[in-house]
């Protein structure tokens, strides 16, 4: 599964960590690790930013973790348009790091700074071509 | 050996669908040379240009510029670090002077953004985050201020009412500046009845893409009191940088670069926070101006919204602030801003400033960050 498939709209189809797209159709949410120094990576990263080490191994993430902030955005870039209003969040991952992703399923009225929640690896249905991406759900 | 800036210019920001890039910065450019006494076009050694080049249908622009404005064959080149394009030109031509190597530089900052339309912007703009793992789902300029902002209601209480405050005191001065593309006040109920961007960031917290240009001519210690009898020194000279992604940051309500940038330029000029008598912040939307004050030392962590609550960074309050209207009133043409903020602190620092003078302001600052925090550049400035 090319990295391509990786966002509605993808900017970088060539990276080193492109195996992410791969685990991500099969439902698994990886993250990098250091095999020199054992740090964890959530964006994946393929040389480390501590030891500049270039040698990793893909580890899963549980997706859990918690709400640091989040927005609606109402004026949206081109491309994305056609779901705005979306609101999107940044979430403080469990095993470290963070992410950025949609709000799922949750109401607007129950999404709360802090609140814990659990990352989901997705297939856009209604795009004709396979495209992955995840959403922040209730655990 | 100081550095000191002798000659300033401002063209009008705005929507300048009346001039290419290359005619907008000729207005700035012939007015800092007239600012400037004994000055010809021909005693300046190089011309530095601030500006974004993705925002303009002319390749290289540089070349253009220093064609029409009469500067070939002297040595011209570009600095870019997105919004803080133009503070970024002025400390290369800072460090060329400062090396020796040129003795009279002039530096233009600017930018044509209606060139292109609001969603295209947007999602140029978006794209400052990183396009990896975010602008893949869509994340906007406006959308990452309000992330911002969002922890920083949470952690420390402020509030939307304390961000529109922002916008209320940049319209108020901004009214009185010729030169600012929006010279009307607004009131907070008109801030806060604006639509939702990216919640919750509204219309009227946010500043305005605009096209403009702005000059500043420097020179070295030696030189400086020929072209000006009050030159305006250069004093602390702080430039930093943070991680592309906040998904990669120590946290989400400081911008690293501005605390480190702030440091720097405080221990280069050997002054304190305090002792600044006007300052130009880069205000792009109302949250980032709450962070400024606490990022640089106005006021502590987490305070910034009493402090515009306060009306401390009003003139007669702790520090005024923006007082020329900053980029929410004047317009935020990119690679002009930085440049505009240098040229207003000179304003204030020679009493040239009219009614929005801060009476005998002898220390100032700019603080011209780029993108959502990747750089950021402060100055001090001294009589």
């Amino acid at each position: 599964m090319p990295f391509k498939y990786f966002g509605k709209t993808n900017f970088t189809p060539y990276t080193k960590v492109d195996k992410f797209a791969d685990y991500l159709q099969k439902g698994k949410l990886m993250g990098t690790k250091c095999k020199k120094c054992g740090e964890i990576y959530f964006p994946p990263r393929a040389d480390c930013l501590k030891c500049m080490d270039d040698t990793f191994e893909w580890i899963e993430f549980s997706g859990k973790g918690t709400l640091n902030s989040y927005t609606t955005i109402h004026a949206a870039p081109k491309g994305f348009d056609d779901i705005a209003p979306y609101t999107i969040g940044i979430v403080d991952l469990k095993e470290g790091g963070r992410l950025l992703a949609w709000i799922g399923d949750i109401p607007k009225d129950e999404i709360k700074n802090d609140m814990p929640v659990k990352v989901v690896p997705r297939i856009f249905e209604e795009i004709p071509e396979i495209k992955l991406y995840y959403t922040i759900e209730k655990p | 050996m100081k550095v000191g800036i002798v000659g300033i210019g401002h063209g009008k920001f705005g929507n300048r669908s009346d001039a290419t890039v290359q005619e907008l910065t000729f207005e700035p450019f012939k007015q800092a040379i007239e600012d400037a006494k004994n000055l010809g076009r021909e005693d300046i050694d190089a011309l530095v240009v601030g500006s974004v080049p993705e925002y303009h249908m002319q390749r290289s622009l540089p070349g253009v510029v220093a064609e029409y404005v009469g500067m070939n064959p002297k040595s011209v080149w570009l600095t870019e670090a997105a919004c803080a394009s133009g503070s970024a030109a002025i400390r290369t031509a800072y460090m060329s002077i400062k090396s020796g190597m040129h003795d009279i530089v002039a530096v233009i900052g600017v930018q044509k953004m209606r060139e292109l339309s609001t969603e295209d912007i947007l999602a140029l703009m978006g794209r400052v985050g990183d396009v990896q793992w975010e602008s893949i789902f869509g994340t906007t300029f406006p959308g990452y201020y309000a992330l911002y902002a969002n922890r920083h209601m949470h952690e420390f209480g402020t509030t939307k009412e304390q961000m529109a405050l922002v916008a209320v005191k940049n319209h108020y001065y901004g009214s009185m500046n010729p030169y600012a593309f929006f010279q009307k006040e607004v009131s907070k109920e008109r801030v806060m009845g604006s639509d939702e961007v990216a919640s919750p960031v509204r219309v009227f917290d946010c500043c305005a893409n605009a096209d403009g240009a702005a000059c500043v001519i420097m020179t070295n210690e030696k030189l400086a009191k020929k072209f000006n009898d009050t030159p305006i020194w250069l004093e602390g000279m702080g430039s930093a940088s943070a991680q592309m992604s906040l998904l990669r940051r120590p946290n989400l309500v400081e911008i690293p670069s501005a605390v480190e940038a702030g440091k720097q330029a405080f221990e280069q000029a050997k002054v304190k926070p305090s002792d600044i008598q006007v300052a130009d912040v880069h205000d792009c939307f109302t949250i980032a101006e709450i962070m400024a004050y606490e990022n640089l030392g106005f006021c502590e962590r987490g305070k910034g919204g009493k402090y515009i609550e306060e009306k401390q960074s009003y003139i007669g309050g702790k520090t005024p602030v923006n007082v020329d209207g900053g980029l929410k009133a004047k317009g935020h043409p990119v690679g002009a801003t930085g440049v505009s903020m240098t040229t207003e602190i000179v304003k204030q620092l020679r009493g040239e400033a009219g009614k929005r003078q801060v009476t005998g302001a002898e220390i100032g600052l700019t603080h011209n960050v780029g993108g959502i925090g990747q750089y950021t550049f402060v100055q001090i400035l001294r009589r």
